[in-house]
C-alpha cells in the first residue's frame, strides 16, 4: 500500500464527506421506515447499517444508489447533490445487491467481463487474478449454475478487486460465505478503507475489521450515529 | 489478496470507460447467452416455421388462395415469433440482479438498452428475415414479391424488437404478467404489420412501394431514437 494516495485522500476527507444524506424519509406500505435520517460517510470509513429484518436497510442502500426513488430528503456526493451529477457518482459507485448479479448460464469470467466493462476497462489477467484471490482459481470457465451459492457470491465479490470505484455499497455480502470467505472480505473492506475508499455495508454478522467502523442503526428511535472502533 | 488489482487512481477518481466498450460488452454478453441457450435461439424460429406451415393445412392448399394470404401470413407469424421471444430480453437479468448492475452503469442507458435490443433482433428477428423466402415459396408468393418481403421484414422486425422492449421493460417487475405484455406491445407494433403486409401485397398489383418503404423507414428511425429511452425509463420504474 503506497502512502501518497492515502495522504492526499486523507486531507480531502477531513474537509467534506464523500457521501452525505440529509433528513431522509422513507415510507413503505403506510409504515415509516426512517424519518429525519442524517448520515455522512468519509473516505477511509466503513459503515455498517444495522437493523432488524424489515427495518429498511436494503431500501436505504437502494435509495442511496438511485435504484429506489420513493423517498424524501437530499443526497450529496462530494458535496454536490447526486441528482445534479449522477454520472460521476455512478462512476465511483460499486453496488452489490443481495441478488448477486451473476448470470447462471455464463462462466465466471464472462460475467465479470461484462459487469466490469460497464464501469471500467478490464483485462482478462485482472479478472483471473481477482478470481484466484477469492479462491476460484480453477473456476473461471465454469458456468455459474454449476457453482454453489457461496461461489456465485465470490464471483460477484471479485468485482471489488477489479472495480476502480471509491464507494462500495454492499447488501448482505456475507450471507453465503464460509469462514475463510468472511475473513477475506473483511480484509478487503479494511484494505479499501485504508486506500481512502468508503464502504457502506449491511450485515447481521458481527463485523471484525481492523479499521474504523461506524454503525448506523435503523431501529434506534430518532436514528443516531455512534462511532466505535473495532 | 492481490494489492495491485485495486486500481483507484491517486486522486481517487476512477478510470474512465468509453460508452463503446460498455455497448460492445453488453451486446456480446447477450449474444453469448443466446448461443448458450439454444432453445431461446431456436424457439422463435421453430414457432415461425410451424405457424406458417399450418396455414396451407388449415385454410386451403389451393395455390391461388395461398398466394392471396402469403404476405399477411408471413408477417403475422413474424410478429408473433418476435413477441414470443421478448420475455428473454430482461427477465433473467431482472431475476439475477444483472439489471441493477446495468442501471448503475455510468454509461448512458440509451446505448446499453440499444445493445440489448440489437442483440434480441439478431437472435430473433434476423433468422426470421433469412428464413422468410423459403416460407414465401411454400405459400406460392409471386416471384417479384420475394425481395419486397425480405426488405420490409428487414426494416420492420427491428421495430418489433425496439417497441417490444418497452413493453417488457414495463412488465418485467410484475409477478404474473399474462396477456398484459401483448396488450401493451400490439398497439405499437400493429402499424408495422399493416404496412409490411400491405407492401408485399401491393407488389403483385404493380403499385408503387415508395410510400410503404418510407413509412417503415420512418418507424424504424422513430423507434431507434426514442424506444431505448422509453425502455430505460421503464426499467428504472420496474426495479424501483
Amino acid at each position: 500500500m503506497s502512502a501518497s494516495p492515502q495522504a492526499s485522500v486523507g486531507t480531502a476527507a477531513a474537509t467534506s464527506p464523500l457521501l452525505e444524506g440529509r433528513s431522509l424519509f422513507c415510507e413503505r406500505d403506510d409504515r415509516v421506515l426512517f424519518s429525519g435520517l442524517d448520515f455522512h460517510l468519509h473516505g477511509g470509513e466503513v459503515m455498517q447499517v444495522q437493523g432488524s429484518n424489515g427495518s429498511g436497510k436494503t431500501t436505504l442502500l437502494r435509495i442511496l444508489c438511485g435504484l429506489n426513488s420513493n423517498y424524501e430528503g437530499e443526497l450529496f456526493w462530494q458535496g454536490v447533490p447526486i441528482d445534479e451529477d449522477r454520472e460521476s457518482f455512478l462512476a465511483s459507485l460499486l453496488y452489490l445487491g443481495h441478488r448477486v448479479g451473476v448470470n447462471k448460464i455464463l462462466t465466471a469470467r464472462e460475467n465479470l467481463r461484462w459487469s466490469c466493462a460497464l464501469h471500467g476497462p478490464v483485462s482478462d489477467v485482472a479478472i483471473d487474478e481477482a478470481l484466484a484471490s477469492l479462491g476460484l482459481a480453477g473456476y473461471a470457465d465454469i458456468a455459474c449454475r454449476n457453482m454453489s451459492a457461496g461461489q456465485q457470491q465470490r464471483v460477484s465479490l471479485a468485482r471489488l478487486l477489479i472495480s476502480p470505484a471509491r464507494l462500495w455499497v454492499l447488501d448482505e455480502p456475507f450471507t453465503t460465505l464460509d469462514v475463510r470467505g468472511v475473513k477475506a472480505l473483511e480484509h478487503l473492506l479494511a484494505q479499501h478503507a485504508a486506500r481512502g475508499g468508503a464502504v457502506l455495508v449491511t450485515t447481521h454478522h458481527a463485523l471484525n475489521v481492523p479499521c474504523e467502523l461506524r454503525r448506523l442503526n435503523l431501529d434506534t428511535e430518532g436514528v443516531r450515529l455512534d462511532a466505535a472502533s473495532a | 489478496m492481490k494489492q495491485n488489482a485495486l486500481n483507484i487512481l491517486p486522486d481517487g477518481q476512477p478510470v474512465p470507460v468509453s460508452t463503446y466498450t460498455a455497448f460492445k460488452a453488453t451486446l456480446r454478453r447477450d449474444l453469448l447467452i443466446a448461443l448458450k441457450r439454444r432453445n431461446d435461439l431456436l424457439n422463435p424460429l421453430m414457432f415461425f416455421l410451424i405457424v406458417v406451415s399450418l396455414f396451407p393445412l388449415g385454410v386451403s392448399s389451393d395455390p391461388q388462395e395461398l398466394t392471396r394470404i402469403a404476405a399477411g401470413t408471413v408477417w403475422v407469424s413474424a410478429l408473433l415469433a418476435s413477441m414470443l421471444s421478448l420475455d428473454n430480453l430482461y427477465r433473467a437479468d431482472y431475476e439475477d440482479g444483472s439489471l441493477e448492475q446495468l442501471l448503475l452503469s455510468p454509461q448512458p442507458l440509451y446505448f446499453l438498452v440499444l445493445a440489448k435490443n440489437i442483440g434480441h433482433w439478431l437472435v430473433s428477428g434476423l433468422p426470421v428475415v433469412l428464413l422468410s423466402p423459403l416460407l414465401a415459396y411454400m405459400l406460392y408468393l409471386p416471384g417479384d414479391a420475394y425481395w419486397t418481403l425480405v426488405f420490409t421484414l428487414l426494416l420492420g422486425t427491428p421495430v418489433l424488437s425496439l417497441f417490444g422492449s418497452i413493453g417488457v421493460a414495463l412488465t418485467v417487475g410484475l409477478g404474473s404478467r399474462g396477456l398484459i405484455l401483448a396488450v401493451i406491445v400490439l398497439p405499437l407494433t400493429v402499424p408495422v404489420l399493416i404496412i409490411g403486409a400491405k407492401a408485399v401485397a401491393d407488389v403483385s398489383l404493380g403499385l408503387p412501394l415508395a410510400m410503404h418503404y418510407s413509412l417503415l423507414g420512418a418507424l424504424l428511425a422513430l423507434s431507434l431514437s426514442l424506444a431505448p429511452l422509453a425502455s430505460a425509463a421503464a426499467l428504472k420504474i420496474s426495479v424501483n
